[in-house]
């Protein structure tokens, strides 16, 4: 389909400031929606459209601009501009304990906050040199497993959504995602701000009632997947706007640092849970699935099939899971000063590779406290994933890379 | 030969579409009398069931419902203060003490306001009270159109008794009552023990022993609050030291909510 | 219809088959003279039967067209919630069932959401009517008027029943699809009005759809037109009457050619309504603005008023093509009055809409063209072959008829697997390694 469009050419001259040197005629118009639309006038290929798909848009999955540059219907730039949320994540760490920038974690990725406080348990772990549980180790790795579920699933939701499904894909989605939260909420007292990983083990125990819950969910969740993949995957329509568009090739993921799916995808072979085999993962078998085109459909299939993976863990872990305490004994709950030093502690998030690096001085807050967003590093290459791609394709590009504000700006 | 044709006829443009259609249907159809397909609660006609581990804001627990202020098991010490994250927690000593629960003169708050404009309901105030005396709620349906001074709940808002707070954790706070109790039995058979002593030791052992009963008579430190774990641990005095001078009150718990905003 | 009762006596000449063939026809005769079959037509002459005659046609066309106004405009509001409801519940959720009309007794202002249509109304009325100053003013009234006016007048023709139809003309079918073709220079107004070269560019792209399925959708009737012999509406509605072996209908559904011509009408006014999955002009989530955003309050909504009214005369027209108008499915079913039978068919085309639209995603607009011209259009044209064959060979009988069947249905399911191919050549569904 893109042969049937000119080829976006680099070399054009035009301001990059945002063009309006050299506007002619119509400057700029306001649209309903808060997009923003300019002409561009360019010389050498006629009128190029600056639009701005502006903060506020039912499909930007949050607060974010995409500056696109069209020339006709073809993508020629595109520029992401982001910070609309920006928190001041990374200065209130080095203001506040190391025990209280946990909850703070939880918003980051705030979809997954269980997996965002493992990260940074893991990193302050390191820094400490604070050995886990056994019992909590397992509890950690259904926690993130059954985040994984919950990230997949919303991703799916949203991608179909976004093709213009009219919200039922999304609906069933979030009717699974409930029941997870659910299971949240009973044992960590909140749905999606859990605030649940200390540094040393886990903070409430799971009863056996909640293991029996969550057994019986993991089991119904094949079921689930099996329908949905009805309902979507063999869907002609979808394959049709989501096959071939916005292929990301290997060699340019890797040298732009790109991690989780949207990498396997791809086809490389790079997952945490078997690189660096942190926490308990090797002891579970399950697989990682790769991608050959690199297109939306493998990204969204990846996910479909990591969820199927993730079952497998679910499985095996809530099988083994050993009694005992869940928080080392040894562990300072206040008072918690690391001996100077640094430490860098990374997980297989559900969107990539979460990252902590942590700066002690002795105090008990944190000298310098850093974030690698994996949302943020895959958000850099949309650009080139987009160019000579028309407008509706950006759309589900963006909702391909998994991206959430919240990590983005922190 | 059927099979072959049915395989060939699942590979026919329009197959998945079919597909898709049939789950809707299944759909459409299921919500009329499965209730995993028609998943909506109808609220406020039907309430949510909240499990036991819910949060939402904080709340004082008061032993005696008759008399909240005189028996709130807080002693003002200012830990949950220092440890709040976004320090919404504003305490002030009080300048006298009042016999509490069990009897002892303990210092008691003044002033314990929690901005829950603020408050992200994080519950690290709960994990570090040493006294059990700072629990979390669960109402969750406090909208009010006073931005400012009805968000700020003050000590007489906050202070709940403990047959509520059975009434909404009833695990947890059999379990912090068990515990209670177990220590106060510790603190008094100590006390019997040193006053025996007293009786008939001489005057430097009667001081070491009431050193060693104002020890005992600080309740342990700060336990996972919810479940408990197989032994519990020994009192560490450099974590829980409610001696330490209270960190500089946060000015915007009491007169500026917008700037907290 | 004596001509399908021969057909009938003559397909198999056992006694069996004659004696239902003549019960049939009394049933029938019974069913047209029945009270409730007329009652329409004794409602209307109770008013009007004491007018001089050149003003009785006249109050008696009036009341038609009141009639079809009405009950199409409440069948619009109707559809809205039956719309919502239905997708609420393929999503596992209830669908509006909280606006009522707080001062009845007994509902505590709920009414299972039935004040929806009435409220959504009410609030497009009180919206402010904005028009752009640079806008040209006569046209961008104009527009929505002229798009629902030609939408009303496509109802002219169709047979809601057995004597209902409100205007008898030879050449209706040509009338309806001249009509309805005409609703696609009201969108072209509408973008042109808004002197707004965004609107402009998205009304031609929804003028292309438009455009693109217009010959499916006329080259899909053409063999019902060849079959039935006649362009009216009503002849082809009595070309489908009489029961094969007593209890088959005649429809042209179901037919081979028919079946496939009514999947290709149905994608085509799927299209021709801007129905999902071909809603490209009215998505949300396209950047580009729509030809619409220049319009708001109840023009906005009589633009929508006139989707629906193209769907439900477009599903009319289906009904009355291929499923057989007003005439039941079985012979001692036509107790039940024709309008009835009418209205249960056009809901269920109806719901068929609503259906497609909670499950697909939408396509993009260069798929959509494709999908018409390359795909649309070669099968419509092959269809007009097989029905040629099929009318060819109406006398072959006994085994003869089997292999006719046979040999219709391979030359119809064999292009639509072979373009079909040729069109989902590079998307198929894929499988995927493991790291090992």
């Amino acid at each position: 389909m893109s042969d049937q469009f000119p080829e976006p050419s680099f070399g054009v001259e035009h301001d990059s400031s945002g063009g309006s040197s050299l506007v002619t005629g119509h400057s700029s118009l306001e649209l309903p929606g808060g997009s923003h639309v300019t002409a561009v006038h360019d010389p050498f290929h006629g009128d190029l459209l600056e639009v701005s798909m502006g903060p506020h848009h039912p499909s930007t999955h949050g607060v974010f601009r995409m500056m696109v540059t069209l020339d006709g219907e073809t993508i020629v730039k595109l520029k992401p501009v982001f910070g609309y949320l920006h928190r001041n994540h990374e200065k209130l760490g080095e203001n506040t304990t190391y025990l209280s920038s946990m909850p703070y974690t939880d918003r980051l990725d705030y979809l997954n906050s269980m997996t965002n406080n493992w990260a940074y348990a893991l990193a302050v772990e390191k820094l400490a040199g604070q050995p886990v549980p056994e019992r909590a180790e397992y509890l950690r790795v259904i926690l993130a497993e059954l985040t994984r579920l919950l990230n997949h699933t919303c991703l799916a939701g949203f991608l179909l959504q976004d093709t213009g499904a009219s919200g039922t894909p999304l609906m069933y989605a979030f009717r699974e995602r409930e029941k997870i939260l659910d299971l949240f909420e009973s044992l960590s007292g909140s749905r999606m701000m859990c605030n649940y990983q200390r540094f040393g083990g886990c903070r409430v125990d799971a009863t056996p009632e909640w293991l029996a819950a969550a057994t019986q969910l993991t089991d119904g969740y094949n079921e689930f997947l099996d329908e949905y993949e009805a309902l979507i995957t063999g869907n002609e329509i979808l394959m049709a706007r989501t096959q071939d568009v916005g292929v990301l090739k290997p060699d340019l993921a890797v040298s732009a640092g790109i991690t989780g799916p949207m990498l396997r995808a791809s086809g490389v072979n790079y997952d945490l849970r078997k690189v660096d085999g942190y926490g308990i993962y090797p002891r579970f078998e399950f697989r990682i699935p790769l991608g050959d085109h690199g297109d939306t459909y493998d990204r969204y299939m990846i996910r479909v099939l990591e969820m199927r993976e993730s079952i497998k863990i679910l499985r095996q872990a809530l099988r083994a899971i050993p009694a005992g305490p869940i928080l080392d004994p040894k562990a300072k709950i206040r008072g918690f000063r690391p001996k100077p030093g640094e430490a860098y502690g990374r997980i297989e998030g559900p969107k990539g590779e979460i990252g902590f690096y942590l700066i002690s001085d002795g105090s008990p807050n944190p000298y310098r406290y850093r974030v690698r967003p994996p949302s943020f590093i895959n958000l850099t290459i949309l650009e080139d994933m987009c160019l000579g791609q028309t407008i509706a394709d950006a759309v589900i590009i963006l909702g391909s890379v998994d991206i959430v504000l919240g990590e983005v700006d922190r | 030969m059927f099979i072959r044709v049915h395989l060939w006829l699942t590979k026919m443009l329009g197959s998945g579409l079919i597909q898709g259609l049939a789950v809707t249907a299944k759909n459409l159809v299921g919500s009329f009398h499965d209730p995993l397909r028609f998943t909506t609660l109808e609220y406020p006609e039907q309430q949510p069931k909240l499990p036991e581990n819910y949060r939402n804001f904080p709340f004082l627990v008061t032993e005696n419902a008759g008399d909240p202020m005189g028996t709130l098991r807080c002693v003002a010490c200012q830990i949950c203060e220092k440890e709040c994250p976004p320090q919404c927690i504003y305490i002030e000593k009080s300048k006298d003490k009042k016999p509490d629960a069990t009897g002892r003169m303990q210092i008691y708050p003044a002033v314990f306001d929690i901005d829950t404009s603020v408050c992200m309901s994080c519950q690290i105030c709960v994990e570090v009270c040493p006294f059990d005396a700072i629990k979390m709620d669960q109402v969750f349906e406090i909208a009010t159109t006073d931005r400012f001074s009805a968000l700020l709940l003050r000590r007489e808002q906050l202070a709940k008794p403990n047959e509520y707070y059975h009434s909404i954790h009833p695990t947890e706070a059999t379990e912090v009552d068990a515990r209670l109790a177990a220590e106060r039995k510790v603190a008094e058979e100590k006390a019997k023990a040193a006053a025996a002593a007293k009786a008939t030791a001489p005057k430097p052992a009667a001081n070491a022993a009431v050193a060693g009963l104002a020890e005992a008579g600080r309740p342990g430190p700060a336990t996972p609050a919810t479940k408990p774990i197989p032994a519990p641990t020994p009192p560490q005095p450099a974590s829980s030291n409610p001696a330490q001078p209270p960190a500089a009150p946060s000015a915007e718990a009491e007169n500026s909510p917008p700037a907290a905003a | 219809m004596s001509v399908a009762l021969s057909a009938c006596v003559a397909t198999s000449a056992s006694e069996w088959n004659v004696r239902v063939a003549i019960a049939a026809k009394h049933l029938l005769a019974a069913a047209a003279e029945s009270r409730l079959e007329r009652l329409p037509i004794t409602a209307r002459d109770f008013f009007t039967q004491w007018l001089p005659d050149p003003w009785r046609w006249l109050v008696n066309s009036l009341i038609g067209i009141v009639a079809i106004v009405v009950v199409f405009a409440s069948l619009f509001a109707v559809l809205t919630l039956v719309e919502r409801k239905v997708l609420g519940r393929v999503q596992n959720r209830p669908g509006p069932n909280r606006t009522g009309l707080p001062f009845l007794p007994f509902t505590e202002g709920r009414m299972f959401g039935l004040g929806q249509p009435l409220a959504d109304g009410i609030k497009m009325l009180t919206k402010e009517d904005i028009v752009p100053r640079a806008a040209d003013q006569v046209l961008h009234f104009l527009a929505p008027v002229a798009l629902l006016a030609f939408s009303i007048l496509t109802f002219a023709v169709i047979p809601f029943g057995r004597n209902l139809v409100p205007l008898a003309l030879d050449a209706g079918v040509l009338y309806f699809f001249a009509a309805g073709a005409a609703t696609e220079l009201a969108v072209f107004m509408a973008g042109w009005a808004s002197r707004n070269k965004y609107s402009l560019l998205a009304a031609m792209r929804a003028l292309a759809q438009l455009i693109s399925y217009e010959l499916p959708l006329l080259l899909s009737i053409v063999p019902v037109v060849m079959l039935a012999g006649s362009l009216s509406t009503g002849g082809i509605v009595e070309a489908q009457g009489g029961w094969k072996w007593g209890f088959v209908p005649h429809w042209h559904v179901l037919t081979p050619w028919g079946f496939a011509a009514f999947i290709i009408f149905f994608i085509s006014s799927l299209a021709e309504s801007n129905r999902s999955p071909f809603d490209l002009p009215e998505a949300e989530s396209e950047l580009i603005a729509g030809h619409l955003t220049e319009y708001s309050g109840f023009k906005y909504a009589l633009f929508f008023m006139a989707e629906y009214f193209g769907m439900c005369a477009l599903s009319g027209m289906g009904v009355t093509l291929f499923l057989g108008g007003w005439q039941a499915p079985c012979p001692f079913l036509e107790i039940i009055p024709s309008y009835v039978w009418f209205t249960v068919k056009l809901l269920t085309l109806l719901l068929g809409f609503i259906w497609i639209r909670a499950t697909f995603p939408r396509l993009r607009i260069d798929q959509l063209t494709r999908l018409a011209w390359k795909f649309l259009v070669p099968l419509a044209l092959f269809n007009i072959g097989v029905a040629a064959f099929w009318s060819r060979t109406h006398d072959w009988a006994g085994p003869l008829q089997l292999a006719r069947w046979a040999i219709a249905l391979v030359l119809v399911v064999a292009p639509f697997v072979l373009i079909g191919r040729k069109l989902s050549a590079g998307i198929a569904p894929r499988t995927y390694r493991y790291a090992t």
